[in-house]
């Protein structure tokens, strides 16, 4: 829509407005952000674009020019040129420059558009009229932009920081101020591909973080589903004291169960071992905690018992609204129990939950608390930098805080997040209501 | 076998997993509560019925001047509410603004909040931790609500716009012709019919700065700016005062409160979140 009331038959003001040229109006306004508006008369929106200018070159400009030179150099005297610095005032320069940039070729288009409307003969719309169009069309820009400048510095610069750190050789030994870093191009994921120590490290952590995804979110999903369907079925009685005992392990804080149980299942203290195992059976009960197979068996029982619960909810809800009518109409043509659930129950569910699901399997990929709480990754395994249970997030944990070899870690973050995000878009791009989100 | 054993049979069985499930439920649930109660601090000697009983633990954590443990509490609470309320009301802007308006990046925006909320948080810690040290944030309450604040919005924007998009479009035009503002019909006509995923999205960024112990750990530096994650975690990750008795009791106060509430609002929480996330 366009912001000038247009009155076709008012007749130009004056000869003028037909000499009125929007390139002319254009160039001023690449020449100087406001000049084209000017020209155009549109005075306060002029005004306002050279102050915005202007500011914007006085509070920003040495800054953006050390940024720029700190993150093509990284400095160039140690011990006095902090290069982790220049690389964040690097970032910044150049989030800053995106920023000017939209609003200068906002300005000259804007600049364009109005001469083409006055060159066209229109009138001018009233002072209170031209307010009125800008902030209705501005108003979205309104809404969105504390968010956006909150997201940009909060997860969009920390992001591109860690993808830039993948690129050099920040680590322990080469370390800010003392020392420079280096940019060091694909080095990082050259080496854990081809030196054996990261290399085998890599492909079993990697290989593990696989089958543990996979293994306890089908788990949990599978164990939501079951009770789900027990609890929905009709003959039950004190559903509702049931439903309150099943959902209980989501009610209580994960942070919480898990410590406990990582208490519970010590190997030598533990009353897992001492009060079950061993008067049950002899023995010295199971290495829980110090044999990475056991450890993995724990890990995804407990993952399992602490996510189930949300879908066993999620289930109930969709079944219930399964209509009867449906399993009427299947058992009138006979058809048995695993029929019916697979061509009524399972289809429903599934479609009803698809992106809720996806989520699960995305967010255990990287489930971090679990990892990390349990047993801290461990048992620890010679010849590789990671623990028997560590996934890829508490590895990169690992490297960055413990080892402070950051630049792998973020080579391998980068690595997970690209990972997830092709599974995830492949997966979301199949559902229903990611496809109509083109439209309003 | 009779149709009527048979049934007969099939009930027993579905009890008899619901009684397994309860027992390995329960059980953990029962064993931190006895913990707590046992007089001495060493897992070893401590029983889930305990020898003696006490609430010595409990009576340490409000009392003894070394416990932090009231600062923590309230800390935590300061930061979980904040962060709840702010998210709220960003991601609620954010949302409507991608429900209902036609602009320019509208579905670039969408699909970079789709991909920025696939990278995991760990990979920015590092570079939050110089951010906040530059503008001086670090060690305080503030920049970590910030953090916490800024990133819900890609996934929170989505489920919200996702509900959203369910309400008519005719209702606030409706609105518009009798005159209505932008924002009138954002705050009288929108946000009424999206109360349930509004409290949704306001629990979970309640529940999540309360129980996250990993980014406080890296941005709080002293005991008193702890919140209570990381102060109860320090308990039982300190190997030289491990320290799980009283790690129970503390726990214990924040876990029955949260809940009772989780359990009184899970009904809610699932209508909320089926109606934005599961169109399908």
């Amino acid at each position: 829509m366009s912001g000038l009331k247009e009155i076709p038959e008012n007749k130009p003001d004056d000869d003028n407005t037909l000499s009125h040229s929007p390139k002319t109006a254009m160039i001023l306004s690449i020449i100087f952000a406001g000049l084209g508006q000017l020209y155009n008369k549109r005075y306060v929106k002029g005004i306002l674009f050279i102050i915005f200018e202007i500011a914007f070159i006085v509070c920003f400009g040495s800054f953006i020019s050390t940024g720029l030179w700190g993150i093509t150099t990284l400095g160039t005297i140690p011990g006095t040129d902090h290069s982790i610095f220049l690389l964040v005032y690097g970032i910044i320069s150049i989030i800053l420059i995106v920023f000017a940039i939209a609003f200068y070729v906002f300005n000259i288009f804007d600049a364009r558009k109005q001469a083409k409307v006055i060159a066209e003969g229109h009138q001018l719309p009233k002072m209170m009229e031209a307010f009125r169009s800008s902030y209705d069309k501005s108003f979205p820009y309104l809404l969105t932009g504390p968010g956006l400048i909150l997201l940009t510095f909060t997860v969009v610069f920390p992001l591109l920081f860690a993808v830039t750190l993948a690129f050099t050789n920040y680590d322990l030994y080469n370390s800010p101020p003392r020392h420079l870093v280096d940019w060091v191009g694909f080095d990082n994921f050259i080496n854990l591909f081809t030196v054996p120590l990261w290399k085998n490290t890599f492909f079993s952590v990697f290989s593990w973080t696989i089958v543990w995804t996979l293994v306890a979110t089908t788990c949990q999903i599978a164990l939501g589903l079951f009770l789900a369907l027990l609890a929905n079925d009709k003959r039950v009685k004190f559903k509702k004291l049931i439903r309150t005992i099943l959902i209980l392990p989501w009610a209580v804080p994960g942070f919480v169960s898990i410590l406990v149980f990582a208490a519970m299942f010590n190997d030598q203290f533990g009353t897992i071992n001492r009060n079950i195992l061993i008067p049950l059976f002899g023995g010295n009960g199971l290495p829980w905690l110090t044999d990475p197979l056991y450890t993995r068996i724990l890990l995804i029982m407990l993952q399992t018992w602490l996510a189930y619960p949300f879908l066993f909810a999620l289930f109930s809800g969709v079944l219930q609204s399964i209509s009867d009518e449906w399993y009427e109409a299947a058992e009138i043509d006979g058809a048995t129990r695993w029929q019916k659930f697979k061509n009524i129950t399972l289809p429903h569910v599934l479609f009803a939950t698809a992106p809720l699901l996806i989520i699960q399997y995305t967010g255990n990929f990287n489930n971090f608390n679990i990892i990390y709480l349990l047993n801290n990754g461990g048992p620890a395994v010679s010849g590789q930098s990671a623990g028997g249970t560590d996934i890829l997030i508490s590895w990169v944990y690992k490297l960055t805080f413990e080892m402070n070899n950051y630049s792998i870690a973020a080579a391998i973050s980068l690595i997970i997040g690209l990972f997830v995000s092709i599974f995830a878009i492949f997966q979301f791009r199949r559902t229903r209501s990611f496809r109509e989100e083109g439209q309003i | 076998m009779s149709r009527k054993l048979k049934s007969g049979l099939e009930l027993v069985a579905i009890y008899a997993v619901f009684a397994f499930m309860a027992v390995i439920i329960i059980y953990p649930l029962v064993w931190a509560v006895g913990m707590s109660l046992n007089a001495g601090t060493s897992l070893y000697s401590s029983t889930i019925i305990p020898k003696e009983w006490s609430l010595v633990h409990y009576k340490w954590l409000f009392t003894d001047p070394n416990s932090n443990y009231l600062t923590w509490y309230k800390n935590s609470m300061i930061v979980s509410s904040v962060s709840a309320v702010v998210s709220v009301l960003a991601t609620s802007l954010v949302a409507y603004a991608f429900s209902r308006y036609k602009f320019v990046g509208r579905t670039t925006g969408l699909y970079t909040f789709l991909i920025l909320q696939m990278f995991p948080v760990m990979m920015a810690m590092v570079a939050l931790y110089i951010l906040l040290s530059l503008v001086g944030l670090l060690n305080t309450l503030s920049g970590l609500i910030i953090i916490y604040v800024g990133g819900q919005i890609p996934f929170n924007a989505w489920l919200v716009k996702g509900y959203l998009d369910t309400i008519p479009k005719d209702l606030d035009e409706a609105a518009k012709i009798d005159g209505a503002g932008h924002l009138t019909v954002f705050v009288k006509i929108v946000m009424p019919l999206a109360k349930p995923i509004l409290g949704v999205i306001a629990l979970t960024n309640f529940m999540g700065p309360l129980f996250d112990f990993i980014l406080p750990s890296i941005i709080l530096r002293s005991p008193e700016k702890y919140t209570l994650a990381v102060g109860l975690f320090n308990f039982v990750n300190d190997k030289f005062s491990n320290n799980f008795t009283r790690f129970s009791a503390g726990a214990i106060l924040i876990a029955v409160p949260v809940s009772l509430v989780y359990l009184y609002l899970q009904k809610f929480l699932i209508s909320g979140l089926t109606g934005g996330g599961t169109k399908g």
